[in-house]
């Protein structure tokens, strides 16, 4: 098999990995953005915040241990016990709930029919706050994370081997491709097969369809906004603590995993704004995009390091040319 | 009039019941404006309940203080033999009352079939895992809801158009939509906000046939608003006139017909500001 071919599908099977967690972080964006006409800017800072707080449960941390030792000159830090993985995920998914009922509580409750730019403008504030809490909560070290079913069953590092060696065999070319990339997006999909069953036959999906679609109308037929906006923000939650995970167990729980939300604008740019569908297929294309461009235009001819500015490059060209994205809604003028 | 009966028969023969809801003193003010002043009326059951009044009389907002998108300053709203206490639309909803708008409110990305469908929103009972999985229970209410939801489609003659997104239907079908999926929720009372508003004779009259037949049918409350007298006076079992916020007439549509503040009103001889409409 040609050399320089089998790279090139290499790339593209690891640029399709890193598309996958793009568009998991792009969902969470989605899901509030069509629900509530919200652009959460603190999607980024949820997963961050849902992350540390899996690891912090997780460790037995003591929460807010620095400001309750400084206040009552105590020495706490650990519990001093291990809970596991999946009841530390129930707990943050509780967690998460929590936080998107406070949300919707304490800031959105009061900015109903406010401009879209007010709205947008508090999830930045919204963005700082958590990083600050989380920070306060959990401490600011970059911690480890795995999930783990039972001893010795955790989330899988690494290459897989027997992709390796299978192709190695079949093709005189062995693919090299993280297992976590591979989990990642198996989850990944059962997320989105999850989500759209959701939104298409359950009575709360249907909700919050209408909810999307027409305000009025849905409060006519009986559905509480206020319950749906805590749901999306729920389920916005429950998508950035995967997202957080899967991240978090690739590269560490760092507070630079925040500035992956920017890295789902170009995404979301291309997909659309309203489209879970979208949401996907346009990590998956700044994925495999980027990692492409990189190996094939990027490091011979440009120098490298054009992962960090492709995607928004693309994201700019598909402005021109296709405001509303690959699948979202048309945008047409009446006149 | 048949105010102390507990029920009666009309001359067409559909029976009407014991009063179902009771609005008593009703003021409603935005700022220092009285848009509803100190207005009492009630709605039977199974009768077909006009306000009617010209433009600006507060009739919509009537509607809506129904219907829980406006909470009324002063007076005691009466549902069913209870007071009912301040509530949010979704509740007064819940508690199935169902309305339309006169600027039509619909789910426009959504087919029609789908829009019908969340009228049955608050007939959905099973759980939200067993709705996902598709079992048992959940798959018999999906299966009974689509039946009334199908059954209301035929009646209302829209089947032709049962997968058609709605934003791509005529203004009239739109309405006709509405009230489909206003009826697909059962309702104890039908808030109607000038169903014929913006159509054509052809469409009124469908309209109209429409609405006798819902009431025929189906013994749906009916309470509509509308400000073309003719319309009305041929639908309604009665009618409360509104003008300026206040009420000036309640009966029967020739009672109302024969009232001498009612016809003024509509002339335009009581106020010199009223406006030819």
């Amino acid at each position: 098999m040609n050399e320089q071919l089998a790279f090139t599908i290499e790339v593209f099977a690891n640029g399709l990995m890193a598309g996958v967690l793009y568009a998991l972080v792009a969902l969470g964006f989605v899901l509030i953005y069509k629900a509530s006409g919200i652009f959460n800017y603190a999607q980024g800072v949820m997963a961050l915040f849902a992350a540390m707080t899996l690891v912090g449960i997780q460790n037995g941390q003591v929460p807010f241990a620095h400001l309750i030792n400084a206040i009552f000159g105590t020495d706490l830090h650990y519990f001093g016990w291990d809970v596991h993985s999946f009841a530390a995920i129930l707990l943050t998914v509780v967690v998460m709930i929590a936080l998107a009922w406070a949300v919707q509580r304490f800031v959105f409750r009061h900015l109903v029919g406010q401009e879209p730019i007010i709205l947008f403008m508090a999830t930045i504030g919204l963005a700082y706050f958590l990083e600050g809490v989380a920070d306060l909560m959990w401490g600011s070290e970059l911690k480890a994370l795995n999930v783990c079913a039972a001893e010795g069953t955790c989330l899988p590092q690494g290459m897989n081997e027997w992709l390796e060696g299978t192709t190695y065999e079949a093709l005189g070319y062995g693919f090299f491709i993280d297992n976590l990339d591979i989990v990642a997006s198996i989850v990944a999909a059962i997320l989105v097969v999850g989500l759209v069953i959701f939104a298409q036959y359950t009575k709360q999906g249907r909700a919050m369809r209408a909810v999307a679609d027409d305000h009025q109308a849905a409060l006519s037929v009986g559905v509480s906004l206020n319950f749906i906006w805590i749901l999306v923000w729920s389920l916005a939650g429950f998508v950035a603590l995967v997202a957080g995970i899967m991240w978090g167990a690739k590269s560490g729980v760092q507070f630079s995993l925040s500035l992956i939300a920017l890295k789902a604008l170009p995404v979301l740019m291309l997909g659309g704004f309203t489209s879970i569908p979208g949401a996907i297929v346009g990590g998956l294309i700044i994925g495999v995009g980027e990692k492409l461009f990189e190996f094939l235009i990027g490091a011979p001819f440009l120098g490298g390091a054009t992962e960090n500015w492709f995607a928004y490059m693309l994201a700019l060209v598909f402005l021109v040319f296709r405001p509303q994205g690959l699948f979202g809604e048309r945008i047409i003028e009446r006149v | 009039m048949k105010d102390t009966a507990e029920s009666y028969v009309t001359k067409d023969g559909r029976t009407i019941g014991p009063v179902v809801m009771e609005m008593k003193n009703i003021t409603l003010r935005f700022g220092g404006v009285e848009a509803i002043k100190d207005i009492s009326f009630d709605i039977r059951e199974g009768e077909i309940r006009a306000i009617i009044g010209p433009n600006g009389a507060g009739k919509s907002s009537m509607l809506n203080v129904i219907s829980g998108f406006y909470v009324p300053q002063e007076g005691e709203v009466w549902y069913k033999g209870s007071r009912r206490p301040a509530m949010k639309p979704f509740e007064v909803a819940q508690q199935g009352i169902a309305r339309t708008f006169q600027n039509i409110a619909l789910f426009e990305g959504m087919s029609v079939l789908d829009n019908v469908m969340t009228g049955r929103l608050t007939h959905m009972k099973t759980g939200m895992l067993s709705q996902m999985l598709w079992r048992g229970a959940a798959e018999r209410e999906e299966v009974e809801n689509r039946e009334v939801a199908e059954k209301i489609i035929d009646f209302l003659e829209i089947q032709a158009i049962r997968k058609t997104p709605v934003a791509r239907l005529p203004y009239g079908l739109k309405k006709r939509v509405e009230l489909a999926r206003a009826l697909a929720a059962e309702p104890s009372i039908l808030l109607l906000d000038e169903p014929m508003a913006g159509m054509n004779v052809e469409e009124k009259e469908d309209m109209s046939r429409f609405i006798l037949d819902v009431n025929d049918e189906f013994g749906t409350t009916i309470a509509l608003i509308e400000h073309d007298m003719g319309v009305v006076m041929d639908l309604s079992d009665r009618v409360v006139v509104m003008d300026y916020g206040k009420k000036i007439g309640d009966g029967t549509p020739h009672e109302v017909r024969n009232n001498q503040a009612v016809i003024d009103a509509y002339l335009g001889v009581a106020h010199d500001e009223e406006d030819a409409t």
